[in-house]
């Protein structure tokens, strides 16, 4: 399918949605829905770099939290100077995505030299620098954390958390829509070519170093968007709840729940297992999603190592070759099983 | 300084160390356009080294590399691919998550295209490639499903698919078959007959004594001998490295 049907296809899919969320009559979907899409774009954005090129970051809540912070220091800066209109949401996913794709670059320049389990601990780095340095920024709350006051409505959708609903909704589309068209790309080719053997990848001419900064800032940007709209989603937003080992943790889980070698992958894990926590949260209690995402992982790294997508190959073509050796990087990432 | 201007490499006084082991040492070679050259040289002679200094693998800390008339230290390993140097792995190293033939389809989107040139069916001309080293058949299986003696073939494929001007081909041949080996010959032959300069590393006398317009042997990094391959086979020096004294 060409780009722009497939385009076509998510918009429709993604309208469908949202129809559906509107007939549940009850805003709480919404919410719920809300947190299911962020994770869609966090785990699509993860696998740009951890799933295609084979380089696992656990900063992902470092990228998240950076669009979040963006957007309280914005507010900050609008409110304090009395300017009499706020700033629309989708100009602040802009001002976040550049943040974090400018921080994506910068962290990959200086880590990308470095392999494996290497270049993992400098991500986990980078979530501690940062979060050591928000907490210290008095304008943007520190570790008191900030007020962002959601306006009541919006025309025409309505309530409000409907509109974030919708502009997640639609991030998403745009998270898949890029990650399907690097995979069929020269790029998707050379970042495989990253993720198998870069020395092989560079003898053939691949600029290893240069592909893997162009993975590291789509991946920023992407997380950073998906964390800008979150302030006016919680309205109080701390420290914790941004740099918060969650994001970390499901970005990675998810697209290995679902399968790292395909766009689908990430989109179905984050589906299942995001829901999920959200079904858990209300019936059990909110502490239960680690433990599920933990089991979870557990399991599929003994039956399913290559994700739910390696599992349906599995069982669709019933020919072993032409799925193991393909883009299974899933069991042999350092790091990736708890 | 040996060699002139034409050399399409040209390596002066290169030394490379491994903390305190001097891998290599000294080493001056001038390779003319479209000579067949074979390198030869005892295990742990230097010879793996010397490729990985040229293409840029490793740094050498002394001396200089030119190709094609550029300084080439300093250039990260696919500077070099553009400019037209390939190398096959002596340890295979295919990518393992694409099929054989998308291997191939990797150095023409970034090496063949980044110097302007577009193939009109990639897929064709991949297959192509694939036919010459006896591949065609595998061409949509991954390297998973070969054995070791293709993925020597698919390295070799590989590197003639970024058209280069110096193909440097690392013990291409270890554990083919007579036939293969005379296969494998036969294509590096007709390379170079096309105009591209070959390197040969083996360990297998008679496929370099066939190949080699020209021999040059390495022990314990350091060059000693150099020279027409009958010569350089009767020199004593090269006796006692390979029999012993």
């Amino acid at each position: 399918m060409r780009t722009p049907a497939f385009l076509i296809v998510c918009l429709a899919i993604a309208a469908a949605v949202f129809g559906i969320a509107i007939a549940f009559g009850n805003d709480y979907v919404f919410f719920a829905g809300y947190v299911v899409l962020q994770y869609v774009v966090l785990s699509t954005a993860w696998n740009i770099l951890g799933g295609y090129c084979g380089y696992v970051n656990f900063g992902t809540a470092a990228f998240f939290a950076l669009g979040a912070y963006s957007t309280v220091a914005i507010y900050k800066f609008i409110s304090d100077n009395d300017f009499p209109h706020i700033v629309p949401i989708p100009v602040l996913m802009l001002v976040g995505g550049v943040v974090s794709g400018i921080v994506g670059f910068g962290m990959g320049y200086l880590t990308l030299r470095l392999r494996g389990a290497f270049f993992s601990i400098a991500t986990l780095a980078l979530a501690v620098v940062l979060q050591t340095l928000v907490v210290n920024w008095d304008y943007v709350g520190g570790s008191r954390g900030a007020y962002v006051i959601r306006p009541e409505e919006i025309d025409p959708i309505g309530n409000y958390i409907r509109y974030l609903f919708l502009i997640m909704l639609l991030l998403s589309v745009a998270a898949i829509v890029i990650a399907r068209l690097i995979e069929r790309s020269r790029l998707g080719y050379g970042f495989a070519t990253i993720r198998d053997d870069e020395l092989a990848a560079e003898a053939s001419g691949v600029p290893t170093l240069r592909l893997k900064l162009i993975a590291t800032t789509i991946s920023g940007v992407l997380m950073g968007m998906a964390g800008a709209p979150f302030p006016y989603y919680i309205s109080y937003l701390q420290p914790d709840s941004t740099f918060g080992l969650d994001y970390a943790v499901n970005s990675i889980a998810m697209p290995l729940i679902g399968g790292t070698t395909t766009w689908v992958g990430p989109l179905i894990g984050a589906v299942l297992l995001g829901s999920l926590q959200q079904i858990a949260t209300v019936t059990i209690s909110s502490a239960v999603n680690l433990l599920i995402v933990g089991l979870l992982l557990v399991g599929f790294v003994i039956v399913a190592p290559n994700g739910i997508i390696g599992l349906v190959h599995h069982y669709w073509q019933r020919k072993p070759e032409d799925f193991v050796g393909r883009r299974h990087v899933d069991a042999d990432v350092p790091g990736a099983v708890p | 300084m040996n060699g002139g201007m034409s050399a399409i490499l040209q390596i002066d006084n290169l030394g490379k160390r491994f903390g305190g082991f001097v891998a290599l040492e000294g080493i001056s070679l001038s390779v003319a356009p479209g000579e067949r050259l074979g390198l030869i040289g005892p295990n742990g002679s230097g010879k793996s080294t010397l490729v990985n200094c040229i293409c840029g693998t490793l740094r050498n800390e002394q001396g200089e590399v030119h190709f094609d008339g550029k300084k080439v230290d300093g250039l990260d390993a696919h500077q070099r691919t553009h400019l037209g140097l390939a190398r096959s792995f002596q340890l295979p190293r295919p990518f393992v998550s694409l099929s054989l033939i998308d291997n191939i389809r990797i150095p023409l989107l970034y090496t063949v295209a980044v110097r302007g040139k577009h193939h009109d069916d990639v897929e064709d001309h991949c297959h192509s490639l694939l036919r010459k080293v006896g591949l065609e058949t595998k061409a949509r299986q991954f390297p998973r499903a070969l054995t070791q003696v293709e993925m020597r073939k698919l390295e070799l494929a590989r590197a003639m698919a970024s058209e280069p001007k110096l193909l440097i081909a690392d013990e291409a041949m270890a554990g083919l078959t007579h036939s293969e080996i005379e296969d494998i010959l036969a294509l590096l032959v007709r390379l170079n007959e096309q105009g591209v300069t070959v390197i040969l590393i083996e360990h297998i006398m008679r496929a370099v004594m066939s190949f080699s317009r020209r021999l040059v042997v390495l022990v314990s990094g350091k060059k000693i001998a150099d020279g027409a391959p009958d010569d350089v086979m009767r020199d004593p020096e090269v006796e006692r490295a390979y029999l012993g004294q």
